[in-house]
């Protein structure tokens, strides 16, 4: 079985990604799902990183947080986020099998990417329902 | 669960390379990675102890070319074999859309085969999926070692313990030589391939 997603809502979710996240300032945003495949990508040209490599060891990195999680009683984490010297990875959950993971430098503040992220994670699972797939 | 993007034309493929602990499946991805590294854009990832154990999982993605007009992009991953590892190891799983069983063929480890066949079982049910429908290669790891007078189980006992029952491919290999290893990752994406095609249009 194979998780299909269609043009159209593709081209939607990347004007999403774009709009609402490169748009920010952030350098790139990656839409994966809890096995690691990748449904979209962005970035703002600025350097190009291993987004394969990225996106396995990010949907490992979600389901270690979120055994964890419930090992001491949470259902999951509501921040997920790694602080670098000038890099920094978000992580948020979307629907129950989508993760979006965005890296950003110390330019844009934390708070406004949260809001931010939390209106394009709305947006996608709207795309989603919307077609009534996945 | 495989990724089909009908906008790049791409189809993502999970496999998952399962067994007892030191069994070689990092070896394999080793191999992998040694035989094709001009082919292969990215670094083998490897999560593993100070004692080069595996403590979460390898990953290799790898470009196979075109199926029916599809990019065709394997990810191979392993998992830690070490029993106590078991909650990565089911994480490893999760979306997995081809398995390849690397069983030891020294003597004494038969039980820990066994062991890890069952889990294996076991990890997949809880993702509602079925080790007897799943696309599922056997290799029989370590041939090399017969040389070697190592007390060795042979290809009939492996298939009588492990395979009886599910009857997937086997073969012998060496993953240490590359004996079969890259027979085993044509067959196993060849078994998990149509389980995508008719999402292929």
């Amino acid at each position: 079985m194979a998780l299909v997603v269609n043009e159209q809502q593709l081209n939607d979710i990347e004007s999403v990604l774009q709009n609402d996240i490169i748009d920010l300032g952030v350098s790139c945003v990656v839409l994966i799902d809890m096995a690691g495949n990748i449904l979209a990508s962005r970035d703002n040209g600025s350097k190009k990183h291993d987004i394969y490599s990225l996106a396995a060891l990010a949907a490992g990195n979600f389901g270690a947080v979120s055994a964890m999680a419930k090992i001491i009683g949470e259902d999951e984490f509501s921040l997920l986020f790694h602080k670098g010297k000038s890099e920094n990875i978000h992580f948020s959950k979307i629907m129950t099998e989508f993760l979006l993971v965005t890296i950003f430098s110390n330019e844009v503040s934390l708070g406004f990417l949260r809001l931010k992220v939390a209106e394009a994670v709305s947006r996608i699972t709207e795309i989603f329902s919307a077609n009534g797939s996945p | 669960m495989a990724f089909v993007n009908p906008k790049t034309r791409e189809v993502q493929i999970k496999i998952v390379y399962y067994g007892p602990g030191r069994g070689g499946k990092t070896t394999n991805l080793e191999y992998i990675y040694n035989k094709f590294n001009h082919r292969i854009k990215t670094d083998l990832v490897s999560l593993k102890t100070h004692g080069d154990r595996t403590l979460f999982f390898d990953f290799l993605p790898f470009d196979v070319g075109k199926i029916l007009g599809y990019d065709v992009r394997v990810q191979l991953y392993t998992v830690p074999g070490q029993v106590k590892y078991d909650s990565t190891r089911k994480l490893v799983l999760r979306g997995v859309d081809g398995v390849v069983f690397v069983a030891d063929c020294m003597a004494v480890v038969r039980r820990k085969n066994i062991l890890s066949l069952k889990n294996l079982y076991e990890n997949l049910s809880d993702y509602n999926k079925s080790i007897f429908k799943i696309p599922l290669v056997m290799q029989y790891n370590k041939i090399d070692l017969a040389e070697k007078g190592i007390p060795m189980l042979s290809p009939q006992i492996l298939e009588k313990d492990l395979n009886a029952q599910l009857k997937a491919p086997s073969m012998v290999a060496s993953a240490l030589t590359g004996l079969n290893v890259i027979k085993t990752m044509k067959k196993i994406i060849m078994l998990t391939m149509p389980t995508v095609q008719g999402q292929l249009k």
